[in-house]
């Protein structure tokens, strides 16, 4: 099997304290240069993973292990300090859905909008536009500014894109709790079909019953470090003990 | 499966990839304008009532109180075509440096080519740049222009001339906002020095004269070339040309109407600066994005 995301050995550090002004860096320097003036820490730390096409890996930990940060270097958000990160393949984030969505537009807008940020071309939205609103079950309020609907209606509509965007990785991101339970099984359905169809996921929750049904590999993190990498029963009962 | 190969992901090509993602970059300057005068009864007219008053403001100030109308044939014209060209660079820059902070949310979750965001906020300044511009155009239909090639070319270079220096800059400016956000206070600053250090207000020949008075021969020309070499004033001066010149009769000496060596000499020194400085800022853009999304 190819490789679809391949991660050597990256480490990240994080600044921890933000001085910013004259005055502080003064009183800093006056006081003899005592202490660091930035205290660092790292979000990775040497972590590599190799992820094969087709393959579903759960990234499990707890809060502040690092998991966010690692999909965010997957994606090409953010960049490591050092070793490397390669992709095959479009990837795209259901990181935060709606991340860009903007309240004064309709949601037709908007559909346009988020689907051409996630690298969709105009030519595939048009063509997929009905399905996105179908799947969202937005109906008539599709010409309807954002702002005005509930936030069950929000996500749903942004999650809808988001599975539209069919790229070879996705990468998601605490958003399977979307919307009223009929809806939540119908995006747990449509992230099974995905894998089922070969397409590559990273998939970071908290909801381990969740990640269990839908992954096959478990992967833990700790204070930025890979502690174990096993089927994803393995690392949620480890995790459960 | 795929064959594709494997990439780093988070590299950008820069301002070449805000060309491929065109579509992307059509849909948030529509967002821009859509958004920008949301919930105003005015409008998009807003476009055109802010700079119709900021001209009346100046017109009586400097035409009628401190009787520019006197020296300067047609000064309301020419007051004008300087006005609108600065108020695209002044929104264009404005806009752009502080749009990568303003998409923050966005950048820090998705990756996109992130120059988008400076190169829209300059393309939404020239769309409201083009009332404007029909505003002037009509102005200088009733006093008699008529438009030749030169013209129209001295117009279009000093169009260009603003846009790339304000994407030069917004680029360099956006980018270091991010860590400093003294950035946007500084180019605010910036903007009305600008509007001061080009003839927009006043005519190049006082500039010329004030500075024969105060300094020696040696010194105010040194000083005038400085003047003259600000791309700002190039495309000022290429506006009055193409738009205020063609509107004037024989009172107006042409030699001193217009600065000497305008097209031949300052057009391509303008162009190759403004050219520079969208190089420079796209370099230091790329310097510095690569830890956008940790410190937003």
């Amino acid at each position: 099997m190819t490789t679809a995301i391949e991660v050597r050995g990256i480490s990240k550090q994080f600044v921890l304290r933000h001085t910013r002004s004259i005055k502080e860096a003064f009183v800093w320097l006056v006081k003899g240069r005592k202490g660091d003036l930035s205290q660092k820490f790292h979000a990775l730390d040497n972590v590599s993973l190799d992820v094969r096409q087709g393959e579903s890996v759960a990234l499990l930990g707890l809060n502040g292990s690092g998991k966010s940060t690692l999909l965010k270097h997957i994606s090409g958000v953010m960049l490591p300090d050092s070793g490397t990160v390669r992709t095959r393949g479009r990837v795209a984030g259901l990181i935060e859905v709606g991340a860009g969505f903007h309240p004064d537009l309709s949601g037709r807008d908007n559909v346009y909008l988020n689907g051409a940020i996630l690298g969709m071309t105009e030519q595939q939205i048009d063509d997929l536009f009905d399905s996105i609103v179908d799947f969202s079950e937005i109906g008539q309020f599709i010409d309807t500014e954002v702002k005005f609907y509930s936030s069950g209606m929000y996500l749903r509509l942004a999650f809808s894109v988001a599975v539209h965007t069919n790229p070879e990785v996705f990468l998601v991101d605490e958003i399977l709790a979307v919307g009223d339970e009929p809806f939540q099984k119908k995006c747990i359905a449509k992230i099974m079909e995905l894998a089922a169809a070969g397409k590559t996921l990273v998939v970071v929750s908290h909801d381990l019953d969740l990640v269990a049904q839908v992954c096959e590999r478990g992967v833990l993190l700790e204070h930025g470090r890979i502690v174990m990498d096993a089927p994803v029963d393995e690392v949620v009962s480890r995790m459960r003990s | 499966m795929s064959t594709s190969e494997l990439t780093t992901p988070g590299l950008g090509g820069g301002l070449r990839d805000v060309l491929r993602s065109r579509f992307l970059l059509k849909l948030l300057v529509a967002k821009e304008l859509k958004v920008r005068y949301r919930g105003s009864v005015l409008g998009i007219l807003w476009s055109y009532v802010k700079p119709g008053v900021q001209f009346f403001v100046f017109w009586f100030a400097l035409g009628v109180f401190l009787q520019m109308n006197r020296n300067t044939e047609n000064y309301a014209i020419y007051l004008f075509s300087g006005i609108v060209l600065i108020n695209f660079f002044n929104e264009a820059l404005g806009n752009a440096s502080r749009s990568v902070v303003g998409n923050g949310g966005l950048i820090k979750k998705i990756y996109l080519p992130r120059e988008l965001f400076p190169v829209a906020s300059v393309w939404v300044s020239a769309v409201h740049f083009l009332p404007q511009l029909l505003v002037l155009l009509v102005a200088c239909l009733f006093a008699g222009w008529t438009p030749g090639v030169f013209q129209i070319f001295a117009a279009v270079a000093g169009f260009m001339i603003v846009a790339l220096l304000a994407t030069g800059l917004g680029l360099f400016f956006g980018a270091a906002n991010v860590y400093f956000r003294d950035s946007e206070n500084f180019v605010d600053m910036l903007l009305m020095i600008a509007t001061w250090a080009s003839p927009v207000l006043y005519t190049w020949i006082m500039v010329r004269d004030g500075l024969a008075t105060v300094f020696s021969a040696g010194t105010a020309s040194v000083l005038l070339v400085i003047y003259q070499a600000n791309p700002l004033t190039i495309a000022v001066e290429l506006f009055h040309f193409a738009f205020w010149l063609p509107t004037t009769s024989e009172i107006t000496d042409p030699m001193i109407a217009a600065p000497p060596n305008l097209l031949d000499m300052w057009l391509p020194i303008g162009l190759a600066t403004a050219l520079l400085v969208t190089i420079l800022g796209q370099w230091t853009f790329r310097r510095l994005e690569g830890r956008f999304a940790q410190e937003l």
